[in-house]
Order: C-alpha cells, then structure tokens, then sequence
C-alpha cells in the first residue's frame, strides 16, 4: 500500500529525515513513536505532500503510484486522507459543507454519519471554529468517514481527547478501517470478508493502542526510523526505559 | 501604484443633470426584459406577492411604486411631501444641508428618491423593495430618501443600486435620512452593482429611538469607479445597531467605506462587521464606534484578503467618552492562510477550488433576514467575481 524507500526531507535548511525505509503493506495498522521533534508529523505531511517539507532524496509510492512529488489533491483522490493534530480554522464553511467536500461527489447522510459521531450538534458551525480536542477529531473522522481513504494517516488522534471519548474515537477508526467489532455486522464471517484499510498511526502517549488493533510498531528518532516490531512490546520498552534505551536495543 | 489617494473631490459639473422620463409602468410584472434584467442583479423581484412594496426609480423617473399591504407607505418623495405636510420635519434634520459641497448641491426640497412609512405596530412579513438605476450615460442621479419605521414596527428593506450595462460613466448621490422609533425594527440590505466608472456618494444617516434595532447589510461585489461613504448611526437607550459589510475591489475599483455609531445611552448596543477583498483595487474600510454613556456595548470586526496587487487599509476606531463603555475591535489584513488551501486540498479539492471555497466562507457574513434568493444570487455573485479574480 504504501512504501517509502531512503526517504530524505528538509525544513528550512535542517535535514529533519534521513534514510526513513517504511512499508505499511494492505490491510495493516501500524504505529509510530517517538518522542516530540522527532520527525513524526513531518514524515505524516511530507507522505501528503504538503508544502514546506522538501524531499531532498528517495522516494515515496503508494498503491505501486510515484506519489513523490505529486500534489496533495491527487494524493487525496488516490486514497491518502490525514487526521490532523491541530487543523485550521475555515470561517464561513460549516462542517457540514466540508463533510461533502470529502465525500466528493459520492452520496452521503451527513446526518447520519455525525449522529454517529456525536457531532450533529456541530455540524453546522464553521469548520474547527471554537471546538474542543475531543470535537476536533470527531470532526475530522467525520470528514475522513466521508473521504473513506485506503490510507489513513492519524496524527496523534488521541491528544487532547478525554477517556470516555477516546473509546468512541478509537471505535469510529476500527470503523474507518473496517476493522474491530463495535457497530459492525455480528457476524464474523461478514467481518472478515470486508478487505481492512491501511494505517500509520502517530502517537506519542500509546493510549490510543487500547482501542485500536496494531499490527506493526515503529520508532522514529532523530529524524531516522530506529525500530520495527510489536507495537506494544515498543510502548512498553518506552515506558519502562524511555525512548532512549528503546533506540539503543534496537542498534 | 495603489494609494489612499482622495477620490473625494468630484467635479459635479462635469455630469448631465437631466434624463429622459422613461415613463411610469403600472404593473411590475410588465417591465421590460432588458431592464428587469438589470434589477434582478440588484435583488429585485418582479413577482408582486413576494414583497410588501415596490419603488424603482430609472435616472430621474420613477417608473414603477406600488405597495401590496396595509400599514406600509412608498411613494416619491416629492409626491410624500406633498401630501404629508409633518414629512417636512425628516428632511435635513439628521444631515445638515450645509455640510458640505454634495449636500449644499442638493436641492433643499428633495424631488427625487422615495419615502418609506411603516405604521405603528405593523410588522412587515415581505421584505419591501427599492431600486435605484442609472441609465443614462454620464447622468447624475441625485435622490434623497426618507424612511421612518413608527413606534414598534417591522420591515426588511431591500434597497438595489446599479446601472445599466453599457454604461461607462455616471454619478449617484443619494443622502438617506432613517428614523426606527421606539422598539421598531429596520432591517436594510443594500446590494450595489455599479459600472466601472460610476462614482457613487452616499450620505446616510440614522436615528434609532429607545428599544429600536437597526440592521444594515451591505453589498458590493462589482467594479465600481469609487465609492466613498461614512453612515452614521445614532443610538439612544437599550437600542440597537447591527452593521455588515461585504465588499470586493476589483482592477480600478476604490471603495473608502466606513460606518460610525454613536452610542448615546445606556444599554446601547452596536456591532460593526466587514469582509473586503481586494483583487486589483483599493478598499478603505472603516468604522468608529463612540460610547458616549457608561452602559453601551460594541464590537468592531474589520477582515481582509488581498488576492492580487491593491491595497487595503483598514481603519478600526474606538473612542470612549466616559468610564464604563464596553467597546473592542479587531482586526486583519492579509492573504489566505497557505494551512487553510493545504488543509482542503488533502480533502480532495484542487488549489483553485480549495481558494475559490475559502473565499467564499470569508465573505460568507451571516445576513439576518435575508430571502434565501437573494442568498442564493449572491452566491452566484461571488462565484463570479471568483472567475473575474482567478
């Protein structure tokens, strides 16, 4: 699904990624640490290809497509679609009109999906104008739940979410990803024939492991990917050792 | 290039004072093609039950006036004046007639322009209708307009300005005297749609009485020569003003718009609000509020985007005159945030369509009142003027 081979990027003139190999293949959820600075939201913005974060070498493909220096809007209609940590504000566009925007063009019951979400009392206000943590991922999995990406890219969706949100947020993501057990067909059967989306997932307290299934961990430090394995064997090295012994067992 | 240069001075001699009378056509619904074309850009409606009144003044005649219910008076208001001998009181009284070389231009007795009349207690379900067009070349239309809204009555006035067109040059100065008695209710939506060399003057000025709610909406998103105007509203206890602005400054346009409310007594309450785009011009945009007792209450918002080469200058005032006035401003100028287009293009819009819908959410001004189809041709508007700016 997505493959990043010697993957180099530059902010301003600092090199803030160096050599990054990932592989998030089809129908798997990976995690990736680090602590703050290390590089994980660039690596997020750069794979979407937003401006300020200069590939200065390797190369990014997704669904077996050169997406390197493809503009975000095609990267978007190819199947990539972020959860942001802090997005803006857009006055006079309510949530509502976004949801549609994302859904671009198929139908949607916006109603419905923001029902679901407990965001129906939002969903007219402008979009990310005066919400919460909380109401900010609801609103942007409410976006996503329109786009219904191949890829979804979540950048820390637990920051900032009280605990019992958490729980609805880390449903409506299985959700996303057809994967988990709430508001699906009881049915197993009918649970394993719906092919699971792809995840990279950014999280810096591992809270968010509760709720969601993880195939694959990873760390990222200092600007270089430092670990590969069980993503909750890595939480708890971080927790018992911190992520500097974490990246000095994986050398 | 683009300066605060004083388009002020305009030599009034220069245009024709004198039009053909286009005559008078009884029904509304038989006005020519070519023109109610003109008006509809402006928010005219030809269908007769859709409002409670009707005023449309063509250069210098007055080609149509009807009114649909009880209670409410349009008439020209020459003919108003005429027949209401206590009319005279209005005219000059919040405007002095010397005030300066546009007013003194003006004739003392006013003959051209309307005068609009709501009864004590009537509320107006229908919003009423006016409309203000040019269509002689380098004609000056001068009107002076009078509305008083009686003690606890209700209307929404949808006043149109434009000019044929063709039209390259022209003038308008229209001096506005508004009068919201006791707990009444104005609400006056301006859509101006000018051509590109018309200077438009207008002096207004309102006086909102105990209780009463004045509400004014304005809108220009053509061309315009220039436009300079400064309304002044004035609020006595527990009233209310609410003043929106949405203007765009295409190549050549300047539009040096403000507003000043005084706010005289207690309780008074004022918001002033405007989103100005400048794609090739340049927006002076204004506004003042004056607390003058302890008790009033305003906020003064001033936005804007610069898309392409201009200048935008906002000016936002606050002056306060006594210890407990409760006054704030704030203000912005500058480009779309680089955050907001990325931000939509990774839902999938393209960098024109993620522009073109942040734009429209900027000038997007919540407009209390406003008929959804005069909502919905504005939308057309601004999805215009964004093809004229990409």
């Amino acid at each position: 699904m997505l493959i990043i081979e010697d993957l180099k990027v530059e902010v301003g003139d600092t090199e803030i990624l160096q050599n990054v190999n990932l592989h998030v293949p089809p129908g798997e959820t990976h995690i990736l640490f680090g602590p703050n600075g290390s590089g994980k939201t660039s690596l997020m913005m750069t794979i979407m290809g937003f401006s300020g974060y200069k590939v200065t070498g390797g190369k990014i493909t997704f669904k077996g497509e050169d997406v390197t220096y493809m503009p975000i809007h095609e990267r978007a209609r190819l199947g990539i679609g972020v959860l942001f940590q802090r997005p803006p504000t857009i006055n006079g566009l309510s949530t509502r009109r976004m949801v549609e925007i994302c859904a671009g063009g198929k139908k949607v019951d916006v109603d419905a999906l923001s029902r679901t979400l407990r965001f129906d009392s939002f969903i007219e206000r402008d979009v990310n104008h005066n919400l919460s943590g909380g109401e900010i991922k609801r609103s942007e999995l409410l976006q996503l739940s329109a786009q219904q990406p191949d890829l979804l890219l979540l950048d820390e969706p637990e920051s900032g979410v009280d605990l019992e949100s958490i729980a609805l947020l880390g449903d409506s993501i299985n959700s996303l990803l057809n994967r988990g057990i709430k508001r699906q067909s009881p049915c197993h059967t009918t649970i394993m024939e719906r092919t699971p989306k792809s995840a990279l997932v950014i999280t810096h307290t591992g809270h968010i492991l509760d709720y969601i299934t993880a195939d694959k961990g990873q760390v990222l430090y200092k600007g270089k990917l430092r670990c590969s394995r069980n993503a909750r064997e890595i939480l708890k090295w971080i927790r018992e050792y911190g992520y500097e012994e974490c990246v000095e067992c994986s050398a | 290039m683009f300066s605060m240069n004083n388009k002020e001075e305009i030599n009034l001699s220069a245009y024709n004072e004198v039009a053909d009378n286009h005559g008078y056509i009884d029904n509304l619904e038989t006005i020519p093609e070519t023109d109610v074309r003109e008006f509809v850009k402006v928010g005219i409606e030809t269908d007769k039950a859709l409002r409670a009144g009707t005023f449309i003044q063509k250069d210098s005649s007055i080609l149509h006036c009807s009114r649909s219910m009880e209670g409410v008076e349009v008439k020209g208001i020459a003919s108003a004046l005429k027949e209401h001998e206590w009319l005279g009181e209005y005219v000059w009284r919040l405007i002095p007639h010397d005030k300066d070389d546009i007013t003194r231009n003006m004739n003392k007795v006013p003959d051209q322009g309307f005068f609009i009349g709501i009864k004590k207690g009537v509320k107006a379900a229908k919003p009423l209708q006016t409309c203000l067009h040019i269509a002689k070349e380098n004609f000056s239309q001068k009107v002076h307009n009078i509305i008083v809204a009686e003690e606890d009555s209700e209307i929404h006035i949808i006043a149109g300005c434009s000019t044929s067109e063709h039209l390259k040059s022209g003038l308008h100065i229209g001096l506005s005297e508004f009068y919201v008695k006791k707990g009444a209710v104005l609400k006056y939506t301006m859509i101006h749609d000018w051509g590109e060399n018309v200077c438009v003057r207008p002096k207004t000025a309102v006086h909102v009485e105990e209780g009463g709610v004045y509400i004014s909406n304005y809108i220009s998103l053509k061309p315009v020569g220039s436009i300079v105007a400064n309304p002044v509203t004035y609020l006595e206890k527990n009233a209310t003003a609410r003043i929106n602005s949405v203007l765009v400054a295409g190549q050549g346009s300047f539009m040096d718009m403000g507003s000043i409310v005084e706010l005289n007594a207690p309780g008074a309450r004022a918001e002033i609000i405007s989103r100005a785009i400048v794609a090739g011009g340049t927006i002076i945009s204004r506004g003042h509020l004056m607390g003058k007792e302890p008790g009033v209450k305003g906020h003064l918002e001033c936005k804007g985007l610069i898309l392409k080469n201009g200048l935008l200058h906002a000016i936002p005032e606050l002056s306060g005159h006594t210890p407990g006035v409760e006054m704030s401003h704030e203000a912005a100028v500058g480009k779309i945030d680089k955050r907001e287009i990325e931000y939509l293009m990774a839902r999938g819009l393209d960098e024109e369509e993620a522009i073109s819908t942040i734009v429209r959410g900027f000038l997007n001004v919540e407009i209390e009142g406003l008929p959804a189809e005069l909502a919905a041709k504005i939308d057309q508007a601004v999805k215009e003027t964004e093809k004229d700016m990409m």
